[in-house]
């Protein structure tokens, strides 16, 4: 009997488990001291494991530089990788803290989802790889062919508006992930391979012919991707925002990994600030004083996760581009921090 | 007079009697149980809004955006995401009907020959069985989809079967398609007429075989009218069926008809997987049937095709389908592993992409299990029935 009313009791607390019981993030994290963060299941530049099991990538540093801000060391965070289609649920259901999985960031993603992107780590735009023996030069000749896409996307729809704008026909060839949609493009299923443009120069070094392939000029979309948080918990949500605007300042300001211990005494206020030698601001966002020291120190500022993971030196061969400071002609811009 | 109406009241109401109490356990237990559900339904709710997602069915009236290579409806990226439902759900139902249609006929020939006297068919049968019963159906359809279609030549040089007629490559298999033109309505009615002629003549065949025991040859004689009047019909209308040859332009064939591979080889991996189980069903149902039914047939001179039909079948189906129905339902089930090969079935398109792009998980869930729930629930609501028909013929 005694177990009877402990099973009914322990059903009716589950029963009224209310909405108002949301415990917020940043306690989460520090009581379970890591970080758990969603990312990709596998693409090369923005989040992959390397040949020692250790996960690597822009993606990734975008969560390391969060643990750092948050617990102070940029290897507490546990990665769940998460096929595209998973990625929302996990955020929405807590499986994961925070989100940095090339995610494009929509106004339905924003408004429907129960999320909020704190921001772009990286400006992309999506375009198609072609095999160079098909005498395909430009996207406008696509007319009736198969592409492979991975299913879940924004790639998905914007494949399809673009069609339908150019009033041409095609067939989708769906797979759950990008390596399955390597496979179909190299086995001839489909004709062309769409993605964003960063993922294709990922994909076609994966290719047993990478000159047989050629990426088509056109870039069919907008895709900026960022990290992105639950809705409702506001200290998490700016956290998360900050820790990357935060590099981004760094290297406005020429802060960086190697001279960042040199920067704890420069007279620079706007320095100070980002180091965290002057004007309180972790306190202000529920983090310790050296959260920016933390950051720079352990991940480095913006350029240096750039051009680790996906610049010219890199298999992926990316220019900045877009993605370069605002200073440089780019679009990458930050709010001050002060 | 006190006394009375209190052992009235005893009757109907009295919580020492068991029946009583058993109904008021029952109201309670039930009480309980919409309680629960009510309160789960409200916390969900709340808890959706708190976060800020979105709720409702409103969405499968939305534009889905999206395109889908298999669609028996019309459609097109401007269809709704209620459409996209209805086009997963056809294509799931596509699936498992060519499969349990395939998997059956197949299922019977190995299972028969299971049982023949003949050593190497026998044996043939068995190790078939043993392979393809013990391997994962995954694994089948990740075999047939990727070595051994996704190795078949590009577009540009592919297989031609049939003088030019059939062709087979990487993007599926390609057949004439048949095309009807004016006259057609006269060589349909006449294909409806010989259909009724058949019938009538299977009738009568049958009465006089039960009033005289003469056979008379009616397969023979309905192939004969069955051709004879589509072959006189259509040369006297002008030969209105004509065919549309596939052909090689742009980047792929055009025109006929075609079989996408992700649908070829779910199909083949769902009827091989299942045809095993069906084979065993049918070789330990006809081995239910005990021997001495054999013999007594034996002694009645009854041929061997007379022993299977009359005797032995009608008994064994009583073992059979209850067991088969099982292997229906889990083939309709398995359909949804089409997610890995992207063909595009219900859990594919419908708890795959239009879930993602809404984000609206418990409605999309919720319906694709109440799918499979109401397929699986008039399957067997149909072989029930078909049992108790079956049912009957024992004596």
């Amino acid at each position: 009997m005694k177990k009877l009313a402990t099973v009914a009791a322990s059903i009716a607390a589950a029963l009224t488990f209310s909405a108002a019981a949301q415990a917020a993030t940043l306690d989460d994290v520090q009581s379970r001291d890591t970080l758990r963060c969603g990312v990709s299941d596998g693409l090369p530049g923005f989040s992959v494991t390397d040949s020692d099991g250790n996960w690597v990538g822009l993606d990734v540093d975008t969560c390391k530089a969060v643990a750092a801000a948050v617990l102070g060391d940029a290897d507490k965070v546990e990665f769940v990788s998460l096929t595209a289609v998973e990625r929302f649920t996990a955020l929405q259901s807590g499986e994961v803290d925070m989100l940095s999985r090339n995610t494009t960031w929509t106004t339905t993603r924003d408004a429907s989802l129960g999320i909020n992107f704190t921001g772009t780590n990286y400006y992309d735009g999506q375009g198609f790889l072609i095999n160079t023996d098909l005498g395909v030069t430009s996207a406008t000749e696509l007319d009736g062919a198969a592409v492979c896409v991975a299913s879940g996307t924004t790639t998905e729809l914007n494949l399809a508006d673009y069609f339908e704008a150019q009033g041409m026909s095609f067939e989708p060839v769906l797979y759950d992930t990008s390596d399955q949609t390597v496979a179909g493009f190299e086995a001839g299923r489909c004709d062309v391979l769409t993605s964003d443009t960063s993922q294709l120069a990922a994909l076609r070094i994966q290719l047993s012919d990478p000159e047989g392939a050629m990426i088509l000029p056109e870039i069919i979309s907008k895709e900026p991707l960022g990290p992105a948080v639950r809705q409702g918990d506001d200290q998490w949500f700016n956290i998360v925002k900050w820790a990357l605007f935060l590099q981004v300042n760094a290297e406005e300001y020429g802060v960086s990994s190697s001279n960042v211990d040199d920067m704890l005494e420069s007279d620079d206020p706007n320095v100070s600030r980002i180091v965290g030698t002057s004007g309180d601001l972790g306190s202000l966002l529920g983090l310790p004083s050296d959260w920016g020291y933390q950051i720079i120190s352990q991940v480095g500022n913006y350029a240096e996760m750039f051009e680790r993971n996906v610049g010219p030196d890199t298999p992926l061969e990316l220019e900045r581009g877009t993605n370069a400071l605002w200073t440089d002609g780019g679009i990458m811009y930050a709010p001050p921090v002060r | 007079m006190k006394h009375n109406l209190n052992s009235t009241q005893r009757s109907w109401f009295n919580i020492n009697d068991p029946r009583v109490r058993s109904v008021i356990y029952q109201i309670l237990i039930i009480l309980g149980v919409i309680w629960a559900v009510m309160t789960i339904a409200g916390n969900v709710v709340a808890n959706l809004e708190a976060r800020g997602i979105a709720t409702g069915f409103r969405f499968l009236g939305e534009r889905a955006g999206f395109g889908v290579s298999q669609a028996l409806i019309e459609y097109s990226s401007n269809s709704t995401y209620g459409r996209v439902f209805f086009v997963g759900l056809l294509n799931t139902l596509l699936v498992s009907a060519m499969g349990i249609v395939a998997a059956t006929f197949l299922g019977l020939f190995v299972g028969l020959g299971r049982l023949t006297p003949n050593w190497l068919v026998r044996k043939i049968c068995m190790v078939y069985i043993e392979i393809f019963r013990n391997i994962p159906v995954l694994l089948q359809i990740f075999f047939w989809y990727y070595v051994v279609l996704q190795t078949l030549p590009r577009p540009n040089q592919s297989i031609a079967l049939l003088g030019d007629l059939v062709f087979i490559n990487v993007r599926g298999a390609y057949a004439p398609r048949p095309i009807l033109e004016s006259g057609i309505g006269i060589l349909t009615t006449m294909l409806i007429l010989a259909v009724v002629a058949v019938i009538a003549l299977t009738i009568w065949a049958r009465r006089r075989k039960r009033d005289t025991g003469e056979e008379f040859p009616v397969l023979w004689t309905s192939l004969g009218i069955l051709v004879g009047t589509m072959t006189v019909g259509y040369i006297a209308t002008g030969q209105p069926l004509v065919f549309e040859i596939p052909e090689l332009r742009g980047f792929s064939f055009d025109g006929g008809m075609r079989l996408r591979p992700e649908l070829l080889a779910l199909w083949l991996a769902l009827t091989i997987y299942t045809s095993t189980f069906i084979a065993e069903i049918i070789r330990s149902g006809i081995q239910s049937v005990s021997h001495g039914q054999t013999e007594a047939c034996r002694a009645l001179s009854l041929s061997e095709r007379q022993r299977m039909k009359l005797v032995v079948l009608p008994q064994a189906l009583r073992v059979i389908v209850p067991p088969l129905t099982s292997q229906y339902l889990n083939l309709t089930k398995n359909s949804s592993l089409a997610v890995a090969i992207g063909y595009p079935d219900l859990v594919s398109v419908f708890q795959g992409t239009a879930l993602n792009q809404t984000g609206q998980a418990i409605e999309i869930v919720g319906m694709t299990m109440a799918v499979y729930l109401l397929i699986s629930l008039l399957v067997s609501a149909f072989m029930n029935w078909f049992n108790k028909r079956v049912a009957l013929v024992e004596r």
